[in-house]
């Protein structure tokens, strides 16, 4: 027969100081898990989430981002005559030619200049995102020194505010809106009239060009065609597609970062929780004695506290998920080296990040108590009831 | 006397907990340490720029070039002594994942303007002569097994095609700081290049190196040369060396944000560790410790005790973690030299680590302290276990 469960909650229960100050080393080491886990979560699903999977981004070849894209006026004709591009309900192609550059703006708090992503559209470069929602004010006129800032840009960035004005390309340009794209990246640029853009920066090329597909399974046929053509020097790629090869460099730092700190914290909780264990053994050694003299086997004494650890460990799990939870309200802005411009993100929680790190806990638990409980379960009989 | 040798014997009276706790943070200690020496790093590059040395860019951003026209109007700003110009490249070799930096400048006067690049006299004048030749520091071309004469072939992915460079030189950093990771070709080969294929993006640059001769006429040359160019086509914005450099850090600077918060979590972590170890560790012996009461011994005493034992368990893991920090950065520095070029540790981190340890056991001493000294004699004896 086993032991209760009871029992090893109680146990931990009497000791409440112990085990809080236990469980809150390994909850700070769940939180630190948890949390670089939910930045390079949140980072990846800003970028995948700004692409749509029927649209299509065409760039030069070789260029890994829309930045160091240029494709010249009688290539985007060309791309633009194909037939996958799909038609609108006003008998216009789902097509837009935009040019993408970066400008220096200043931070609000900092002053900390930081790059920009600036992006010349046309009037169908809304619908082809359908998360672009403006918030306030109106869209910029056609041929006019207008701009819409993103929510992210207008909060953070000097002169980005409604009403406000920049100056780059020798103008100075008001910005009569501000648009909400929801947690894309696209809260983080610019938007202005292609043409004027075009004229201001001196870029007599496009830098991108994206359509919505009228199939979805023309994709193929679309980029084998393209990128065939001897007449073209571009490269096709679906927009989700495009996005995600953005954010891969920088998840991957922040994951191989967070498993590193993990590893090293971890050292620290699971000693603290040995330390905890092996005391809640040594200060029960009569208690385990009296236990096997009423005939519990050496199995129940170590499940015993086995268990014990693993409820530790996952007090632990939960005080850390819990902070890390609130993690979930700040968000982070800084450069992403793919694109080389400024981007905000936000802690974002999953449930496979909660259950990752619930485990995580349980299982430093485990290895902090195993010692401790086989001791437990090794002690002799007499010997331990003889202890005072 | 009699304090010390006590509490030394307290220290043995549970081996396995004071070993895995002066374990513990002796593992804080060297985590610290080597974040904290992670994040110097990171501003390592600007605080090693020259003061003497300004870039000029576009005002826009680092995307747009300049006209190379521009080349003799600047060397004409009264404090100019030399001035170099060049483009990043952005080219690949072979894969992305093999990143290193890699400019096409205008190879004599840029040479001229980092004397910290060592190349012997002879590479030096093969590279200067060949127009498609190209030098890399000693770091890259033992990561790439690079001899002179080489064949490197780059892919552009901002200036695009297959572009060949044979290799002239290695060159070696004065310093163990200097950026040695990179790749140097000559303007040149780009522009002539490019004056044939793309004509429109030709005789452009990215960025002039200015050098100036006092760093105090920094301020003012760049005043000058920014005016210059007011409301010119192409603006431009002329900082130090270092401000540049610093641009770059603070633009990610969230990230060292982090790691920084990351670094002194880890002593947190370790400081409720150490903490439960002693209210343990007090908390068996608080019927000694009436028993001391008993036989005439004050708080103070007591108190003395056992912060004596938590500053002693916790400075014990500090010297052993500052010391393990010098083979751990060692380590570093040789199996991923390809990420940190040197990875050395500063007096003053060493100075911080034994500090944070030092405060762990303070700060985990307090309570205990306080418990045993203000227990009441009564009180103390009457417990049990």
């Amino acid at each position: 027969m086993g032991i209760p469960y009871s029992y090893s909650f109680r146990n931990l229960w009497t000791r409440r100081f112990t085990t809080l100050l236990t469980a809150s080393g390994m909850g700070l080491v769940v939180f630190v898990f948890a949390a670089t886990l939910m930045l390079a979560e949140g980072l990846q699903q800003t970028l995948v989430e700004t692409g749509s999977f029927d649209n299509v981004v065409v760039l030069r070849k070789a260029a890994s981002s829309e930045v160091q894209s240029g494709v010249e006026r009688g290539q985007a004709a060309l791309v633009e005559s194909q037939p996958e591009v799909a038609i609108g309900p006003d008998g216009k192609q789902l097509l837009a030619k935009e040019l993408v550059v970066l400008i220096n703006l200043r931070k609000r708090d900092s002053n900390n200049p930081a790059n920009v992503v600036i992006r010349g559209v046309s009037a169908v470069s809304l619908k082809l995102r359908p998360a672009v929602r403006l918030r306030e004010g109106r869209m910029p006129r056609e041929g006019s020194a207008e701009v819409i800032a993103g929510a992210s840009i207008a909060r953070r960035f000097k002169g980005g505010g409604l009403g406000e004005t920049l100056r780059f390309g020798m103008r100075d340009w008001r910005v009569v809106g501000v648009f909400d794209a929801g947690s894309t990246g696209f809260s983080s640029e610019i938007w202005g009239d292609v043409d004027q853009m075009m004229q201001a920066f001196r870029r007599p090329v496009y830098s991108s060009i994206i359509f919505r597909l009228r199939d979805s399974s023309g994709f193929d046929a679309f980029k084998a065609r393209v990128e065939g053509d001897p007449r073209l020097t571009v490269e096709a790629k679906r927009e989700t597609r495009y996005y995600l090869d953005q954010s891969e460099a920088m998840a991957k730092f922040l994951r191989i970062l967070g498993m590193v700190l993990t590893i090293v914290f971890s050292i620290g909780a699971v000693i603290g929780a040995t330390i905890t264990m092996y005391a809640a053994v040594a200060n029960r050694v009569t208690e385990i004695g009296t236990l096997r003299a009423l005939g519990f086997q050496r199995k129940s004494i170590l499940s015993a506290f086995i268990m014990e650890a693993l409820l530790l460990g996952f007090c632990g799990g939960v005080l850390g998920v819990g902070a890390a939870s609130f993690m979930q309200l700040i968000t982070i802005s800084t450069m992403n080296w793919a694109s080389f411009s400024e981007l905000a993100f936000s802690f974002t929680l999953t449930f496979g990040i909660l259950w990752k790190s619930l485990l995580f806990s349980v299982v430093m638990g485990f290895i902090g108590g195993a010692l401790p409980a086989v001791r437990a379960s090794r002690m002799n009989i007499v010997e331990a009831l003889r202890a005072t | 006397m009699f304090m010390i040798k006590y509490v030394i014997r307290n220290l043995f009276r549970h081996k396995l907990r004071s070993i895995l706790t002066v374990v513990g943070v002796a593992v804080a200690v060297l985590a610290f340490g080597l974040l904290r020496t992670l994040v110097g790093l990171w501003y390592a590059g600007a605080e090693h720029a020259s003061d003497t040395r300004l870039v000029t860019r576009n005002a826009i951003s680092l995307i747009f070039p300049l006209p190379v026209s521009y080349l003799e109007r600047i060397r004409g700003v009264p404090g100019v002594n030399a001035i170099s110009y060049g483009n990043w490249f952005g080219g690949v070799y072979i894969d992305e994942k093999n990143f290193f930096a890699n400019y096409a400048v205008e190879p004599k006067t840029y040479l001229d303007l980092y004397p910290e690049f060592i190349l012997p006299p002879k590479e030096r004048s093969e590279f200067l002569l060949d127009r498609k030749g190209c030098i890399v520091g000693r770091r890259l071309a033992n990561t790439y097994r690079f001899k002179v004469g080489d064949l490197i072939t780059l892919k552009g992915t901002i200036f695009p095609g297959q572009w060949e460079f044979v290799l002239r030189g290695i060159f070696d950093g004065a310093e163990k700081a200097t950026e040695e990771r990179m790749l140097l070709f000559h303007w040149a080969y780009l522009n002539e290049s490019l004056r044939q294929s793309v004509p429109r993006r030709a005789d452009q640059v990215g960025f002039y190196i200015i050098g100036v001769k006092k760093p105090e006429l920094a301020p003012e040359v760049s005043l000058a040369v920014d005016t210059m160019f007011k409301n010119s086509l192409a603006e431009t914005l002329t900082e130090t060396e270092k401000a540049f450099q610093m641009g770059f850090v603070s633009m990610t600077e969230a990230i060292m944000v982090a790691i920084q918060i990351v670094s002194y979590m880890v002593i947190a972590i370790i400081m409720v560790v150490a903490a439960n170890t002693m209210a343990m560790t007090a908390r068996e012996r608080i019927g000694e410790y009436a028993t001391l009461k008993t036989l005439g011994f004050k708080a103070g005493h007591l108190g003395g005790l056992i912060f004596g034992e938590s500053v002693a368990i916790s400075l014990l893991g500090g010297v052993l973690g500052a010391a393990a920090t010098f083979p751990a950065a060692g380590w570093i520095e040789r199996e991923l030299a390809q990420y940190f070029p040197y990875f050395s540790v500063s007096a003053e981190t060493l100075l911080l680590e034994l500090l944070c340890a030092l405060a762990v056991g303070v700060v985990s001493g307090i309570f205990p302290t306080w418990r045993g000294a203000t227990i009441r004699i009564a009180d103390g004896l009457k417990r049990i276990g």
